[in-house]
């Protein structure tokens, strides 16, 4: 499934979408960027509550292929752009990681 | 003296929104000369995690990464206050960041073992009150 697809089948709301038809493979939640860097696999769905600009640069560096922005949180200032610009999508749902990952296991991941 | 290609990056002490740039120019160009992923996602998070630290507790550095025909070697110096005590530094969930630092998400004591954890040797070289060398080799898979 690609991201473009995990949006329709989970509810998920677009930030950005600047790489939607990248693969997704199974999820990974947290908030600490150095677990997620060491334990987030390629192509994942990283779900998380954190909002600031580096969860990009994570995102980069982990090759996941989207972050889903959990319990309502909006990015910081500039971060959609960053994010945009390095080719990172970013998605956001007002439910909790829980539901999220529930709807992600529901379509299928 | 065998010729081989050499990034090197200034890293920013002050500008934590940018952190982890260098990384990410890295990855970028491992990527652009045909290095395996696997020893490009290993070489991204160990310089990440060194390039954080950097940030977090030493003002900022120089980070260099040699691109050699057998390993990658990563390089990063500062000079921060350096490390009293590296055992206890290397211990996953150890830190001393400050609780502001822990609210962007960093400082889960994760940052020297994930080096050692995707590196296939590191050095730590580190004076207090001086700074602090860190040498990380990762080899080609296979």
């Amino acid at each position: 499934m690609n991201v473009q697809e995990l949006i329709k089948v989970a509810d998920l709301n677009i930030v950005t979408l600047p790489s939607p038809e990248r693969e997704v493979e199974g999820a990974y939640i947290g908030d600490l960027l150095s677990w997620v860097m060491g334990r987030a696999c390629e192509n994942n769905a990283w779900i998380t509550i954190m909002s600031n600009s580096n969860i990009v640069a994570v995102a980069t560096l982990a090759d996941v292929s989207c972050i889903i922005l959990a319990e309502g949180v909006t990015p910081d200032e500039g971060v959609t752009e960053t994010a945009e610009s390095k080719g990172v999508n970013i998605l956001s749902s007002p439910k909790s990681a829980y539901e999220i990952a529930k709807a992600l296991f529901k379509s299928g991941l | 003296m065998q010729e081989h290609l050499i990034f090197r990056f200034d890293v920013d002490g002050e500008d934590f929104t940018s952190a982890g740039q260098a990384s990410v120019h890295v990855k970028k160009n491992l990527r652009q000369i045909g290095i395996d992923p696997e020893t490009i996602r290993r070489v991204s998070i160990a310089m990440y995690e060194g390039e954080i630290n950097m940030v977090i507790h030493a003002g900022g550095g120089v980070a260099e990464v040699h691109v050699y025909d057998e390993y990658i070697e990563i390089i990063l110096d500062d000079r921060g206050p350096g490390i009293s005590d590296i055992d206890k530094a290397m211990q996953e969930g150890y830190s001393t960041a400050s609780d502001n630092i822990r609210s962007l998400g960093f400082g889960a004591g994760m940052g020297l073992p994930n080096m050692k954890k995707n590196t296939d040797k590191l050095d730590i070289f580190s004076t207090v009150g001086v700074g602090t060398k860190i040498v990380m080799r990762v080899n080609y898979k296979n």
